[in-house]
């Protein structure tokens, strides 16, 4: 185990140091509120990081087992490629935004715009998610044990929303769909993946109408 | 961009540091706001019969003694004084509708920067890292403070320009955002008689509070109000005499982090500023709601 301490050396050292390594395991020590820890790492290490984090920790992430021990600002795992952010408190705006595989696992609630623009990567929220969530989705899996804010799923494209709790309110283009075998399998299999546990029949699915995808005179109001 | 910083201090024997707190917090917020910084800190409240009042001069020559010792002679009343850089504090027993009258005729460069009993405003130019070290921001004790790092968006960097903005006794607010209604609510206030020093929007909300509180409402009321009159982006930090509050917009479009434990309260645009504070590694982190008031002390 390699440890690092952010109170003794900068963070540009830490993240160069992160990108030049191989494999191994790190533990990241006093990362105080500071921006874009563990960004960029394109290597199958495990990143263990003991506190909170600020801005965009673990961005654009390849392969990489990022584990938070706290709570994470705007843009965690934002861009991610593939491997797998944990946090184990609660998140920020923007987690998961735009990424495009690998998985994030929120331990605790996640504000809003979770999932913005999310591109195939997969979001398991323990807690409860702020609205906006999935705006623009287009593909992937977001899965939220608790409740979800307004205008869920929002000009959603073919990502798919689970949700446990209530949803405020679905934003444009945005429906409940049938729950099928298929998809209880599918959700079975990322909750037990994320080490989380729910009953898998307490959930429902929401997803694109696809009446946005082109222009429609007939629906020029939901525009 | 723009960051705010607030605290507010639960135990009273942590007054001491509340400049260091500050300080440590402010600098953390460098980067959001390097045009201008600026801090409210309620201290060393003054004697019901005074009234304390921050004044700024553009001059850095400008003699603060020679101005006591006429405002002292115009009002047959002892004036205190502390200097502080391009600032100073004044306190005396007279009227504020006669100071504010005496100070625009005699002194027309002068600007005041903050009334009431407890309240200092102090704002300028510059980084925040050089207005810490230019107005001795560690040395100050108090019961809580507001602090603010800017880049401009919406208009001028001048001191004037720079936040806390402070409309009424003891109130001031710091606002990470912008508001595009704020012309339309400026002069619906004018209207109401509540005077403006600039035409800057944050001014405007300071504005609106000040006069939902001469309405009867309380500070928790005026910001509830708030979410229905004011349009735009805000998150803002609030303080009064005893009190303290913070409001997000309901789309929560700017930044803000609160963190509480038995000692303390305080809100940030990031963590980064609140893990500055001693006692964080055992507090309450979170990250206020949209369209929530949250308020402690006598708000």
């Amino acid at each position: 185990m390699t440890t690092f301490d952010l109170a003794q050396a900068p963070l540009r050292e830490l993240n160069q140091r992160l990108h030049n390594a191989p494999q191994g395991h790190w533990s990241i020590l006093h990362p105080d509120g500071r921006h874009c820890i563990a960004a960029g790492v394109d290597a199958p290490i495990d990143i263990e990081i003991e506190g909170h984090v600020g801005y965009y920790c673990g961005g654009m992430n390849k392969q990489a087992r990022i584990s938070i021990n706290g709570s994470a600002g705007p843009g965690v795992a934002e861009n991610m490629m593939s491997g797998t952010v944990r946090v184990k408190g609660n998140v920020s705006h923007c987690a998961g935004a735009s990424g495009h595989g690998g998985l994030l696992i929120v331990e605790g609630d996640a504000s809003a715009r979770c999932g913005i623009s999310m591109k195939g990567s997969d979001i398991v929220v323990v807690g409860s998610i702020g609205h906006l969530s999935a705006f623009m989705a287009q593909s992937g899996r977001l899965v939220v044990c608790d409740d979800a804010g307004d205008f869920l799923g929002d000009s959603i494209y073919e990502a798919v929303i689970y949700v446990g709790g209530s949803v405020s309110s679905l934003g444009a283009d945005c429906v409940e769909k049938k729950m099928t075998a298929q998809h209880l399998q599918s959700l079975a299999e990322l909750l037990s993946a994320s080490g989380v546990k729910a009953d898998p029949g307490r959930f429902r699915r929401y997803g694109s109408a696809r009446k946005l995808y082109n222009f429609n005179i007939d629906h020029a109001s939901d525009y | 961009m723009c960051g705010i910083v607030g605290i507010y201090l639960k135990n009273k024997e942590l007054n001491n540091n509340l400049g260091t707190m500050l300080a440590a917090m402010l600098a953390q917020m460098s980067e959001r706001g390097p045009d201008s910084a600026g801090i409210a800190v309620y201290r060393n409240t003054v004697d019901p019969s005074k009234i304390k009042l921050t004044l700024f001069s553009a001059d850095a020559e400008y003699d603060w003694n020679q101005l006591r010792v006429r405002c002292a002679r115009a009002f047959s009343a002892e004036v205190d004084i502390e200097i502080r850089a391009s600032h100073a504090v004044f306190s005396i027993a007279a009227p504020l509708p006669d100071l504010k009258t005496w100070l625009n005729a005699h002194e027309p460069g002068l600007r005041i920067m903050s009334a009431g009993s407890t309240i200092e405003i102090y704002k300028e130019k510059g980084t925040p890292l050089e207005f810490i070290k230019r107005f001795h921001v560690q040395d100050f004790h108090g019961s809580h403070a507001l602090g603010h790092t800017r880049m401009a968006t919406e208009s001028a960097v001048t001191t004037e320009h720079s936040h806390p903005f402070s409309t009424g006794l003891d109130l001031c607010l710091v606002h990470n955002g912008s508001l595009s209604n704020h012309n339309q609510l400026r002069e619906r206030l004018q209207r109401n008689g509540i005077e403006f020093q600039t035409d800057n929007d944050s001014e405007v909300a300071a504005g609106y509070l000040m006069w939902q509180l001469q309405q009867g409402a309380t500070l928790e009321q005026a910001l509830t109000s708030a979410l229905k009159d004011l349009d735009g982006f805000y998150t803002f930090a609030v303080g009064t005499r005893n009190g303290f509050a913070v409001l997000r917009d309901p789309i929560a479009c700017k930044p803000a982090v609160m963190a509480e434990n038995d000692d303390w309260v305080a809100m940030a645009s990031e963590f980064r500023a609140i893990a500055q504070l001693p006692g964080v590694e055992k507090a309450r982190v979170w990250e206020p709601a949209p369209a929530t008031v949250y308020s402690w002390g006598d708000a």
